[in-house]
């Protein structure tokens, strides 16, 4: 396939057919000979010290070949990395043990590591495995845990805050003093579990003589694995290979370092055998990161015509039982720089603690703290429209930041947004749901005594997250800038090195349409390599909508580079100036002259063979871009939520969801629009199915999936969706990236269609999971009352 | 994740497994294994030994049996969906198996398992209570038939003895006039019921309810009949006020069972609201 541009057409993902006929390489793939299966007992307990662990049982089963304890570790790894501690906080990181020393401090926590012959092996000796524990005082929830007299976890930390951040601008005060209507609200955005199909694991294998780490493992950021792995085991950088090609879906859960990661490298190396460790479906529901888990109280000031003049939110995030990797960043920096979504709000001050306590630790989960502002700042644009008895679209409209108004600086001015038009999206969508007569429908169905809603999501989010300067000025402990490596061989064939790393994000495909765009290759002869800190060269991974905005426009750059020297080596071939030359779809031939030709295929033998270079041109056709984009990119959209709830069962049944988003230029739009199918379908979740339940003594009783309610294809209706076109300018290609858009629009969308349709209840307000059970509990007690 | 050790068997005969059962006491026979294989997956079952039937004879298939039907206890809910005998004579059978899990669950999962293993959620004890069915089970003294009312006793608790196996279930022909349903309230996560209703309601030459029999599955530990349903209903008219009030019944005396997603005061009214709902649908059906 030849396209003159990369934009616009929906060629099939490359990567599909490989991986839905079982043909994918995953880490648990990986069969290494001689290569043993690792257990890791977890603590039953949510806090306790551990008063002894007797291994001795269990050592003489069959197949065991050693067990490890916390204490066998202390000397063999470093505790489990911290890398995002932002810099405007009081943050106090406590020791994270890959297994726990002396106490457990949530259920899940590691206790011992068994290595065997095979799982089943390892798994009946981890059972048998004697530990006593003394338990302690157990406290789950993030605002008893800052209570005076809470239990504590650590020493280092008092009342459990782990850290206190504060972000402002304006004068908030002075906004509140002066306003028509001022409230306040608490908003509850509760803990999801991530759920990737693939859950995390790792395959580690030393080698003896080279001293050589090679490690698989399922992660979104091999590098930062290298670098964090290195630091932690002491094994050189150049001694580690981080592999990680197939993955089973990250969501931002395979960001963080993994303790069974760590646990399996340092055996590994202790044993010479290759140790391979996969978490199972139950483990991987205590052992790697939740997310979300926030409570959040808004207070607002408002203006009689609905403008929103004033902004003060106090957050509190539940952290779980320590810092994971990048926890830290994401109630701080990721949630307080969007809540004030597309809105003109001069005058915002945040202050956001992050709390310890005896459950899994929380990380990135898609969207990471934009979701949790996005919900915030939609429930507020409709609770103003509710209390001012206004249209919650012309509320939304009133506070827009005007299309002419781009860069826009948020009042903190800690982010300025790139370009946008939300009116445009906005009008889209009413036109596509027939905004009149669907209020009249509503009126109807209300006469009826039927609860119908509609509900408004006019969302912003922060995407392409970069650039460098800004992650070093929020405390992330890594750059945000992207590599890439473009080699031509002499066959004319193309292998193009990436930094980030898709999780079925689909850039093998995308990458080579981009690719196309530029050198004219057929999309057949391009290969995207990602996932092999041997060939790439640097990256920091994909998560934050940021792989093509930032990672594609490396390759964009790269492959310009590769673009002028076949220029200067096709113009000397045919014994003309390279001023005289023009690239077209990617032969290079004389201007006006289209039969003075040298093709791609040519120019690349020439320049491998070297025979005839032109002076000063080096041999070879392999370039290399590192790419740091001045700032994050903003996409935006409008999506509206039709809602019924039937009053028996208290079940919300989605009857029409719209949504018109603009992520900038699109490249492929099928991949385009299967992000946002698949992320309005997690953010619908997090509205009406999933919350992860934990009782006071800190069991996770939502802890299958039989009682996790993941989404199926059958709980949502079809999407209709559309798109505006607001090139990002901040990139070479104008764009703004997609991977999150879906997710961060559609909670509130749906929650605010909820409240609508119980709004003839007298309901403002509605907390999530809005569940059958709790919209019944709800009917029934105004029906009592 | 990984079961505990186990010893495996595959008989080729109902006599054969009726032996293995005398013969390993902590053994379990297993057919579908799509409740069994989740429970040792997680250690909450850890028999010392399966007894696979998947390969024994005369256990397999759906046959009219004097206009009724009777169904080889192997026989899976895809295979219940796709039958044209179920279709015509017990359509309701094909509308509750086609609710039952997901599509790999109905490939594997048995009615003959279903009912052995007694799950207070599965779908297929309300369904069988309400047609009536019988069960022909076999063990070391040979054949016998259990009345599906006297078949379930507790949560995973049947009647039948440690050495039985269930060889077919049969139903008999419906009586004229005889209108059908299941409605079900999926659990958000595993897909059970919290409430499944079936209802089978029979009526009069005066259009009056002359039969009626109503069986709650998912709400409490065991599958039960509404009986005061059931007495409220027959000998009234279909209306659609006495349908409520009867249904009202339906969870008199009953036990509920409750977890994160359903507490036992939603799971009564649900029981109450999907009641009415089966019963005007199998009325309307009835009614023709």
């Amino acid at each position: 396939m030849v396209a003159s541009s990369p934009f616009g057409s929906s060629i099939k993902r490359r990567e599909d057919p490989r991986l839905i006929t079982g043909a994918g390489h995953y880490t648990d793939d990986v069969r290494l000979p001689g290569m043993l299966s690792m257990a890791i007992l977890r603590s039953p307990h949510a806090h306790a010290r551990i008063v002894n662990i007797d291994t001795s049982a269990a050592k003489a089963m069959p197949g065991v070949v050693a067990i490890y304890t916390g204490a066998d570790l202390v000397d063999l790894v470093a505790p489990v990395p911290c890398a995002w501690q932002p810099k405007n906080s009081d943050i106090k990181v406590p020791e994270y043990r890959p297994l726990a020393v002396d106490t457990v401090r949530y259920v899940g926590d590691g206790v011992a590591a068994v290595v065997a012959e095979n799982r089943y092996m390892a798994e009946d000796a981890a059972a048998a495995i004697n530990v006593q524990y003394d338990t302690l005082p157990v406290v789950v929830h993030q605002l008893d845990a800052m209570k005076d007299g809470a239990p504590q976890l650590y020493d280092s930390v008092p009342n459990n805050v782990a850290f206190h951040f504060h972000l402002e601008g304006g004068d908030v005060d002075a906004a509140f003093q002066k306003a028509d209507l001022t409230f306040k609200q608490r908003l509850v955005n509760q803990r999801l579990i991530p759920n990737a199909m693939e859950t995390r694991g790792a395959v580690a294998s030393y080698q003896r003589g080279s001293n050589e780490l090679t490690l698989w493992c399922t992660t979104q950021n091999p590098h930062i694995v290298r670098f964090l792995m290195s630091l932690c085991t002491n094994i050189p950088e150049t001694q580690i290979r981080v592999l990680s090609q197939d993955i089973g879906g990250g969501f931002g859960s395979k960001i963080a370092m993994q303790a069974g990661e760590m646990i399996a490298s340092v055996i590994s190396k202790d044993l010479l055998r290759p140790i391979k460790w996969m978490e199972d479906r139950s483990e991987n529901y205590v052992s790697t990161t939740h997310g979300r888990d926030h409570v959040d109280d808004v207070e607002v000031a408002a203006m009689k015509d609905g403008r929103v003049v004033g902004l003060k939110v106090t957050a509190y995030a539940n952290m779980g039982a320590y810092l994971s990797t990048a926890a830290p960043g994401v109630p701080t920096w990721l949630f307080t720089v969007t809540q004030s979504g597309a809105y003109d709000i001069p005058n915002v001050a945040s202050d956001v603690y992050g709390v310890l306590t005896n459950t899994t630790a929380t990380d990135a989960y898609r969207g990471a703290g934009r979701p949790e502002a996005t919900y915030l700042i939609e429930r507020v644009m409709d609770l103003v429209a509710k209390k001012l008895n206004l249209d919650p679209t012309e509320v939304r409209r009133k506070n827009f930041i005007p299309s002419d108004a781009f860069p826009y600086s948020i009042a903190s001015g800690a982010i300025a947004y790139d370009s946008g038009d939300y009116d445009k999206t906005l009008d889209r969508a009413l036109e596509m749901i027939d905004y009149a007569a669907l209020r009249k429908e509503q009126e109807q169905a209300r006469a009826e005594g039927r609860l119908f809603g509609v509900g408004f999501s006019t969302y912003i989010e922060v995407c392409g997250l970069a650039p460098s300067a800004a992650a070093g000025a929020m405390g992330f402990g890594g750059g945000l800038y992207e590599s890439a490596v473009v080699r031509v061989h002499p066959t004319g064939k193309v292998t193009v090195l990436t930094g980030i790393n898709p999780q079925g994000q689909g850039e093998g495909t995308t990458f080579a349409q981009l690719l196309n765009g530029e050198l004219g290759v057929p999309v057949e002869d391009i290969e995207i390599v990602w996932g092999d800190t041997d060939r790439i060269p640097m990256g920091w991974g994909t998560y934050g909508s940021r792989s093509t905005a930032v990672g594609g426009s490396a390759l964009v750059f790269a492959a310009r580079k590769v673009r002028d020297k076949m220029m200067k080596i096709g113009a000397h071939l045919l014994e003309v100036s390279p001023e005289e030359v023009v690239f077209d779809q990617g032969s290079v031939h004389v201007k006006g002259a289209p039969d003075q030709v040298k093709s791609f295929g040519e120019i690349a033998l020439a320049a491998y063979t070297a025979w005839n270079m032109p002076e000063g041109v080096t041999p070879g056709l392999d370039e290399s871009y590192f790419f740091d984009p001045v700032s994050n990119t903003f996409p935006f959209g409008a999506h509206v939520c039709v809602v019924e709830i039937d009053k028996d069962s208290g079940k919300a049944d989605v009857r029409r969801y719209v949504a018109v988003d603009d992520v900038g230029n699109v490249i492929n739009p099928m991949i385009v629009d299967g992000q946002i199918h698949g992320g309005i379908a997690q953010g619908l979740a997090q509205a009406v199915l999933e919350t992860a339940v934990y009782d006071d003594n800190g069991q996770l009783l939502s802890g299958t999936m039989m009682d996790y309610a993941i989404p199926k294809a059958s709980s949502f209706p079809n999407y209709e969706l559309d798109r505006t076109v607001t090139p990002c300018p901040f990139n070479p290609m104008g764009l703004k990236g997609v991977g999150e858009a879906g997710t961060i629009a559609s909670t509130p969308a749906i929650m605010n269609a909820i409240v609508d349709a119980l709004s003839p209840l007298g309901v403002e307000h509605f907390d999530m999971p809005a569940s059958p059970q709790r919209i019944w509990q709800l009917v029934h007690e105004q029906k009592g009352n | 994740m990984y079961p505990s050790a186990f010893d495996y068997f595959r008989p080729s005969s109902v006599d054969e497994v009726v032996k293995l059962l005398q013969e390993n006491p902590e053994g379990k026979i297993i057919a579908g294994g799509h409740s069994l294989l989740p429970m040792m997956k997680l250690r909450l079952a850890a028999p010392a030994s399966l007894i696979d039937i998947g390969r024994v004879p005369g256990l397999d298939g759906i046959r009219s049996d004097n206009g009724g039907v009777a169904f080889g206890a192997r026989t899976t809910y895809d295979q219940i969906i796709k039958s044209d005998v179920v279709q015509q004579t017990l359509p309701v059978a094909a509308e509750a198996a086609g609710v039952v899990g997901d599509i790999q669950v109905r490939n594997r999962g048995t009615i003959g398992g279903s009912i052995a293993h007694a799950d207070p959620a599965a779908d297929f004890p309300a369904v069988l209570l309400a047609l009536d069915a019988k069960v022909n089970a076999t063990g070391p003294n040979g054949q016998r038939t259990i009345g599906i009312d006297d078949f379930f006793v507790d949560m995973f608790t049947t009647s039948l003895e440690p050495e039985e196996i269930v060889t077919e279930i049969s139903v008999a022909k419906p009586a004229a006039k005889t209108g059908m349903a299941y409605e079900k309230f999926s659990h958000p996560a595993s897909g059970y019921a919290i409430v499944g209703v079936a209802a089978s309601v029979t009526l009069g030459n005066d259009g009056n309810v002359s039969a009626a029999r109503i069986a709650i599955t998912g709400a409490g530990p065991i599958a039960v009949r509404a009986n005061g349903t059931e007495s409220a209903l027959v000998g009234q008219a279909p209306t659609a006020e006495n349908v409520k009030a009867a249904a009202q019944k339906a969870s008199d005396g009953m036990t509920f069972l409750g977890d994160i997603h359903a507490g036992e005061e939603y799971r009564a009214h649900l029981t109450r609201v999907f009641t009415e709902r089966a019963i005007n649908k199998a009325v309307e059906r009835a009614q023709g």
